[in-house]
C-alpha cells in the first residue's frame, strides 16, 4: 500500500518529530513494505468480534483498594532532579503565552 | 573454586558452611565482568561500589546470626529500562542518557529485600524496541558463543550477563519476545510471566497492554527462585493481579505422567532452521518418553501475530513515548525558537531510528481515517488469537513451539530490513498478545555451536506448569557445559 509524502509529513507533525527531506522520503518505502505485510489482516473475518485491549481481564477491587488517606509521595526535589532546566523546584520551559 | 559457576543453592550451602563470604562472591563476579565486558558489552552501567556495599551488608547480617533470605548474596543484573534508585536508567536511549532513577521499581525493591545484590544495568534495544540489541544508542552487545553474532533482544545485555557468568540471574522486559529471544540465542532460561503476575511499577513503559518483566537464569531451580521473588500483587500497579503466586520451587519435580502437551504442527511446516527443527523433534520425543500425552493443536490466527503486534505495540508506544518532550527529564535540544520546536528537535535528536519509525507507525495506525483499518482491526484479530489459545488450553496443559525460527544471526545481518527483523518475533509475540506465560528452554547446540531453544506456553497464571516441564527437560537433555568464546 502506498503512502504519500504529504501523509508522512502529517504523521511526523502529529508525532512531534522533525525529519530531513531524505528521511521523510525514506519512510515512503519502509512504510509501504510494512503496510503491505499488515494488509494480510484484511483477509481475517472479524465480523461481530469485539476488540481486546487487555488480554488478562482485571477489575478494580474495592475490597483491596487502600483507605483514602493522605500518603507521602515522591518529594519535589527528587521529582525535578532530572529536569533539563529547573528553577526553585519548577520545570522551566520556553515562553508559551505572549 | 570458581564462584561464578555456581547455582543459588550451591552458593547458599557455601555461605552456610562459611566457605566464602558474599563479598567474595560479588568480587569474583566483578572480576569476571572486568575480564569479559570489553568483548561482550552486556552492561550500560556496572555498579561495583553499590554491589560491594550490598554484599558487605549481607555479610554483616549473616555474621549477626540471621538466616539466609531467598537470594542472599546472589549477583543479579537489571535491564536498563527498570528503575533502581540512584542508578542511571537510560533505556538504551540518548533521550535518557543521563537520567538517574529517583525511585526503585517494585521488582528491584523485592530483589533487594530478598538479599540479591545488583551488579549493574544491562544493555538493550532502545526502549525495548528490537530483537537483537543493535538498536541501543550506546553499543551493540555480543553473543558470548560467537562474538560476531547478536545476543537477541531487546533484553540482550541481561541474557549475555547470565550466559557469560557476569551475573547469576537477571531481569528483563518482554513486550513481544524480549526476554525469550535473547535467552534462546544465549543458551539460558528466560521466563515471560503472565501479564499481571509481576508488577510493572518502575518499568519504563513501551506498550502497556503487552509489557511484562521476566527473569533469566542458568538453571530452572534458580529461575523459579528469582521469578517467585518478583511475582505477586502490588498496589502501585492496578493491572497487577491480586492472587498469591504459587511456591514454584516445590512443584518443579512433580511427575509429567499424563501431562498433555500440544504441538502446533502447521506452524512448523516451513521457514525453520534445521537446528531449530531438530530441537523441536528432540523435545517432543523426550516429553513423549517421559509419559506426556502429545497432541496436535491448531492456532489458526497465529499467522497474523506479527501483523497484529506491529500495529498494537507501536500504537501504544506512540502514546507512551509522548512523555519525552525535553521538559520533565532527559535530553533537551539546545537551539529552538518556540515550545513546539523544542519538542520536535528534542525528540528528533533524542530518539534513535527504530524508535522514531515505531512512533510514526503507531501514530499512523491511530490517526483519523486509519484507526478502524489498523488499530481496531488488529485489536479484533487479537481477540480471535486469544480464543485460539483458550480452545487449545481446553485440551492441553502446555504448548511447545520454537522461540525464534533461527539461532543467533550475525551483527548487521537484518539491521537495514525492519520487516525481516520483525519476523524474528513470529513465535514470541503470540504470548504477549494473549497475556499468557512463555518460557525459553535451552535444547542443545547447532553445528556451529550456537544455542538452540524451544518455547513452552501455558494458560494464564500457569507458570508452575512451565517450570515443571522445563525442570524435567533440563534433566533429560543434560546439556554439556557451554563452550563460550569468552
Amino acid at each position: 500500500m502506498a503512502i504519500t509524502i504529504e501523509e508522512v509529513k502529517h504523521i511526523a507533525d502529529l508525532s512531534n518529530l522533525e525529519f530531513s527531506q531524505q528521511e521523510l522520503e525514506g519512510f515512503i518505502l519502509q512504510f509501504s513494505k510494512i503496510l503491505d505485510y499488515i494488509e494480510q489482516l484484511r483477509q481475517v473475518d472479524t465480523e461481530g468480534i469485539e476488540p481486546t485491549y487487555h488480554a488478562v481481564p482485571f477489575k478494580i477491587d474495592r475490597q483491596r483498594a487502600r483507605p483514602d488517606e493522605e500518603q507521602a509521595s515522591l518529594d519535589r526535589n527528587r521529582a525535578v532532579s532530572n529536569a533539563p532546566d529547573e528553577d526553585q523546584g519548577q520545570f522551566r520551559v520556553p515562553k508559551v503565552i505572549r | 573454586m570458581d564462584l561464578t559457576r555456581l547455582t543459588i543453592s550451591q552458593i547458599h550451602a557455601g555461605l552456610t558452611a562459611k566457605k566464602f563470604s558474599c563479598r567474595e562472591i560479588i568480587s569474583a563476579h566483578l572480576k569476571r565482568i572486568d575480564q569479559v565486558e570489553p568483548k561482550v558489552k552486556a552492561f550500560i552501567t556496572v555498579a561495583p561500589e553499590y554491589a560491594l556495599q550490598a554484599a558487605e551488608k549481607a555479610d554483616r547480617e549473616i555474621s549477626s546470626g540471621a538466616g539466609l533470605r531467598a537470594l542472599t548474596g546472589i549477583p543479579v543484573a537489571i535491564k536498563d529500562n527498570i528503575s533502581a534508585q540512584g542508578l542511571k536508567t537510560t533505556c538504551g536511549s540518548n533521550i535518557l542518557a543521563s537520567y538517574v532513577a529517583p525511585y526503585s521499581a517494585t521488582v528491584v525493591e523485592r530483589l533487594v529485600e530478598a538479599g540479591a545484590v545488583i551488579v549493574g544495568k544491562t544493555n538493550c534495544d532502545e526502549f525495548g524496541m528490537g530483537s537483537s540489541t543493535e538498536n541501543s544508542a550506546f553499543h551493540v552487545s555480543r553473543n558470548p558463543f560467537a562474538l560476531d553474532r547478536v545476543p537477541g533482544g531487546s533484553s540482550g545485555g541481561s541474557a549475555v550477563a547470565v550466559a557469560a557468568y557476569e551475573a547469576m540471574g537477571a531481569l528483563g522486559s518482554d513486550t513481544g519476545g524480549s526476554v525469550r529471544t535473547p535467552a534462546a540465542f544465549c543458551g539460558v532460561y528466560g521466563l515471560k510471566p503472565t501479564y499481571g503476575r509481576v508488577s510493572r511499577y518502575g518499568l519504563v513503559a513501551f506498550s502497556s497492554s503487552l509489557d511484562t518483566i521476566g527473569s533469566f537464569a542458568r538453571t530452572v531451580e534458580d529461575l523459579a527462585v528469582l521469578f517467585r521473588t518478583t511475582a505477586g500483587h502490588d498496589s502501585r500497579d492496578m493491572t497487577c493481579h491480586p492472587s498469591e503466586p504459587e511456591d514454584y520451587s516445590s512443584a518443579l519435580a512433580a511427575s509429567l505422567k499424563g501431562v498433555k502437551i500440544g504441538v502446533p504442527f502447521s506452524l512448523l511446516e516451513s521457514g525453520l532452521d534445521a537446528s531449530i527443527q531438530q530441537g523441536m523433534e528432540r523435545t517432543v520425543e523426550t516429553l513423549r518418553q517421559m509419559g506426556c500425552e502429545m497432541l496436535p493443536v491448531e492456532l489458526p490466527h497465529s499467522s497474523s501475530g506479527v501483523a497484529v503486534y506491529y500495529l498494537i505495540a507501536p500504537s501504544e508506544a506512540s502514546s507512551n513515548l509522548a512523555r519525552y518532550d525535553g521538559v520533565k527529564y532527559g535530553y533537551r535540544a539546545e537551539h529552538f525558537s518556540n515550545l513546539r520546536e523544542m519538542y520536535q528537535k528534542t525528540r528528533a535528536r533524542g530518539f534513535g531510528k527504530e524508535v522514531k519509525r515505531r512512533i510514526m507507525l503507531g501514530t499512523y495506525a491511530l490517526s483519523s481515517g486509519y484507526y478502524d483499518a489498523y488499530f481496531l482491526k488488529a485489536s479484533k484479530v487479537r481477540t480471535l488469537l486469544i480464543q485460539d489459545f483458550r480452545n487449545a488450553f481446553n485440551r492441553v496443559d502446555v504448548i511447545v513451539l520454537p522461540v525464534a525460527p533461527t539461532p543467533a544471526f550475525r551483527v548487521g545481518e537484518k539491521a537495514d530490513d525492519p520487516l525481516a527483523m520483525y519476523l524474528t518475533d513470529v513465535f514470541t509475540v503470540l504470548a504477549n498478545l494473549a497475556g499468557i506465560p512463555g518460557l525459553s528452554v535451552p535444547a542443545g547446540y547447532s553445528d556451529q555451536n550456537l544455542p538452540v531453544a524451544v518455547q513452552l506456553l501455558a494458560g494464564h497464571f500457569q507458570e508452575g506448569k512451565l517450570l515443571n516441564v522445563a525442570y524435567h527437560l533440563e534433566r533429560s537433555f543434560a546439556l554439556p557445559p557451554p563452550r563460550l568464546a569468552v
